[in-house]
């Protein structure tokens, strides 16, 4: 053996490093311990954070990778350490979100004899990576976890899963790390066709009621300042998908507001209005078109998008414009005409006032003596940092808090939003966290949610990130048990939650907590929770049985949003 | 619905095939025959995946497929644009043979590639449609077993695989 050689499991390491990961998020075991005992050695150079569960790990991961644009990263070891990875690796997936997770394996001449801790994760984890591979020898670790990253951030970005069997990571082997740059069957570059984007230019030129749709594309294609140009300059009317939210301020003229179910009004109204229809970086997903059968008929539709496989997906493209968006936007600014159209932009400020009477001043300003979600949400605003990131799970709360928070700058918007993963909210918020200490970070999160990985309060204790955790606690699971009320005639099964007591559980893990069931308590509340220097737990008792609106109702049109 | 012949050009990596089936399987969408091979060049095989959908389905799958990271091209054909032939084995007694059994052997153009004191192989190369019509005849002379192959196939097209590998 020449004395060049190090361990598999130093590879590991020295290849993340080499990938210049700061920190991992993980749990040990059995089949990983090499790579554990290798960990020992480097803590200088690579920071890794004990989460209590590996799901915890894995959406630590992701909101890690979600507000720094970098590539998460989860190790875990064999069987049920890997099989708790999937719902974050599907989470991923769906998201676009960048991660390699590496998982032990047991040693290669156990595979397929149903060793202990032994499972096919390859197998499992197949439909929900990006890409996977399992290594069974020392030589193949670093080009795996090379490739891995490459393909993670490379491209429209997801999450990768490399297994590298216990023998890889204890035999010895050369350590000459190459950046993967890329290989025939990936191609990650797709030229902007420049008659596309002619194309495109005349058809939006020509158009009297032209709106735009953004998604997360902008974000992950960091096209938000080439968004702001082509808005500037053609004076169209944009609003966001859920995951879009935070591409361009809030504050930006041309911004009309939100799409989807629980959308705003007028962007969901006016789908169906316009004559051109520009969608950038999003994917038409069932909860922003409705029936799309009755989704946009009436316009001539242009999609820019980075994959070739969401084109004419769900809504037909009469002009495709295939491409990072960061390109194809540029091009397309420079190839429109200067234009404003305050007729049409009237239309959807007529129809905001319209949600503001019914819905809005409800929900934030209400007469009613139990305390709404939006109320909490609105002064969270009032004192929130600029670039203060919003971490939501998954139900009423979260879309009352997306409705309702000011979204000024981008990569402050980190929600699970095309699994509806519930428990995301907590690990992710931690990851996002410990991104940055210094930054903002609010955790809105309901009762349900926040059971399913509350033990990670044991991860924020001892890394003692400074997250903000608001729970909206209805003693629901509010968004099933508002879908009961209007489409299962108030049978109200099994969505009704004994709870404990919260702020008992955050002071047993050392966090400051404080629970407010008045009004007269909330604002001092929210301050004293945004400027405390450290975790934060507030429990706001909202009122029970209220609900989410406007709602586009399954099976709806857009232009069937309703607005109570 | 129409049958189409999808060509996947693919790196030799384990696991390939079940990326690939999974797309389906997801869809609900069954494969009607699948063959896979080496290519011309090393390193690369093709399968060729016969399929029955619509069209739009049809480029929706093409487009997932070639969304693998390890897919290096993947395309679609009607069956008028590709030559394709698939084999059918046929077992049979030898007790049945006789002169019909010779008779419809010769007027398919069958062969016999194996006899063995209990049985006879006859074997048949063709579309389906041919291959599926003398299964038929054959069932009445105590056929014992009964294999077919996916489709092998080409395009008529004059494009190589070596204009995507690169």
């Amino acid at each position: 053996m020449k004395e060049s050689m190090i361990r598999g499991a130093d590879i590991v390491v020295q290849s993340l490093i080499a990938e210049q990961a700061e920190i991992i998020f993980g749990y040990p075991g059995g089949a990983i311990m090499p790579v554990y005992d290798a960990l020992y050695d480097y803590h200088e150079q690579i920071k890794h954070v004990l989460t209590r569960h590996e799901q915890g790990a894995i959406h630590a991961a992701q909101g890690y990778a979600r507000v720094s644009g970098k590539v998460g990263v989860c190790l875990a070891t064999s069987g049920p350490g890997a099989t708790n990875l999937i719902t974050g690796l599907a989470d991923a997936q769906i998201d676009s979100t960048p991660l390699v997770c590496i998982t032990g394996q047991v040693a290669a001449h156990l595979l397929g004899t149903d060793a202990f801790q032994e499972t096919d994760v390859v197998g499992i984890s197949m439909p929900g990576t990006k890409w996977n591979i399992q290594v069974r020898k020392v030589e193949d670790i670093a080009p795996a976890i090379a490739k891995g990253f490459y393909i993670a951030r490379s491209g429209r970005p997801g999450p990768v899963l490399i297994d590298i069997t216990k023998n890889a990571q204890v035999d010895f082997g050369e350590m000459n790390y190459a950046p993967c740059m890329g290989f025939r069957s990936y191609k990650t570059h797709i030229p902007v066709e420049k008659t596309a984007i002619q194309e495109a230019a005349e058809l939006i030129n020509k158009a009297e009621r032209p709106y735009i749709v953004f998604g997360q594309g902008v974000v992950l294609g960091k096209a938000e300042t080439e968004l702001k140009f082509f808005l500037d300059k053609t004076g169209i009317p944009a609003a966001s998908t859920l995951l879009g939210s935070g591409a361009i301020s809030q504050d930006h003229p041309n911004y009309v507001g939100k799409l989807g179910m629980h959308g705003n009004y007028a962007p969901n109204l006016l789908t169906n209005q316009c004559d051109v229809l520009i969608a950038i970086g999003m994917r038409f997903d069932d909860r922003v078109t409705g029936d799309l059968k009755r989704y946009a008929k009436q316009a001539k539709v242009i999609h820019l998008e980075l994959d070739p496989a969401e084109i004419n997906k769900n809504v037909k493209a009469d002009i495709p414009v295939l491409g990072d968006c960061k390109e194809s936007l540029s091009l397309l600014t420079a190839a429109v005409s200067e234009k404003t159209h305050p007729a049409w932009m009237t239309k959807f400020r007529e129809l905001e006032q319209m949600e503001k009477d019914a819905v809005m001043q409800h929900d934030i300003t209400p007469t009613k003596v139990g305390l709404t979600m939006g109320e909490v949400i609105n002064l969270i605003n009032q004192y929130k940092a600029d670039d203060a990131v919003l971490v939501t799970d998954v139900g009423q709360h979260q879309m009352i808090a997306w409705r309702y928070f000011n979204y000024k700058k981008t990569r402050t918007q980190v929600t699970s939003g095309g699994l509806g993963t519930m428990g995301f909210a907590l690990p992710a918020a931690l990851g996002a966290q410990l991104h940055d200490y210094s930054r903002q970070v609010i955790c809105v999160v309901g009762d349900g949610g926040i059971q399913m990985t509350i033990q990670e309060l044991g991860t924020i204790m001892q890394t003692k990130a400074p997250v903000k955790i608001v729970l909206l606690n209805n003693n629901y699971l509010g968004m099933v048990r508002q879908w009961q009320q209007m489409f299962f005639d108030k049978r109200y099964s099994f969505t009704e939650l004994d709870n404990p007591d919260f702020v008992k559980i955050a002071e047993a893990y050392q966090i400051k907590a404080q629970k407010v069931t008045d009004r007269g308590d909330l604002k001092e509340a929210i301050e004293d929770m945004l400027i405390h220097d450290g975790p934060f737990f507030l429990e706001v008792v909202v009122e029970k049985e209220d609900n989410v609106f406007p709602m586009i109702a399954t099976g709806c049109s857009v232009e069937e949003v309703r607005l109570s | 619905m129409k049958r189409y012949t999808i060509f996947v050009i693919t790196e030799n990596f384990i696991g390939i095939l079940n990326r690939i089936t999974i797309i389906f399987t997801r869809r609900g969408i069954n494969i009607d025959a699948l063959t896979a091979s080496e290519s011309r060049l090393e390193g690369i095989h093709r399968i060729t995946i016969e399929v029955t959908a619509t069209e739009e389905t049809v480029i929706q799958l093409v487009n997932q497929i070639e969304k693998i990271i390890d897919v290096i091209k993947a395309f679609y054909h009607e069956d008028e644009a590709v030559v394709y032939q698939e084999i059918a084995l046929y077992k049979i007694p030898v007790s049945k043979l006789d002169g019909g059994l010779e008779k419809v052997i010769r007027q398919h153009n069958a062969k016999i590639i194996a006899a063995e004191p209990e049985f006879v192989v006859l074997e048949l190369t063709g579309h389906k449609e041919q291959t599926q019509e003398l299964l038929e005849i054959l069932k009445g002379y105590g056929l014992l077993e009964f294999a077919r192959s996916g489709r092998v196939a080409v395009a008529k097209r004059m494009l190589t695989i070596d204009s995507f590998v690169k």
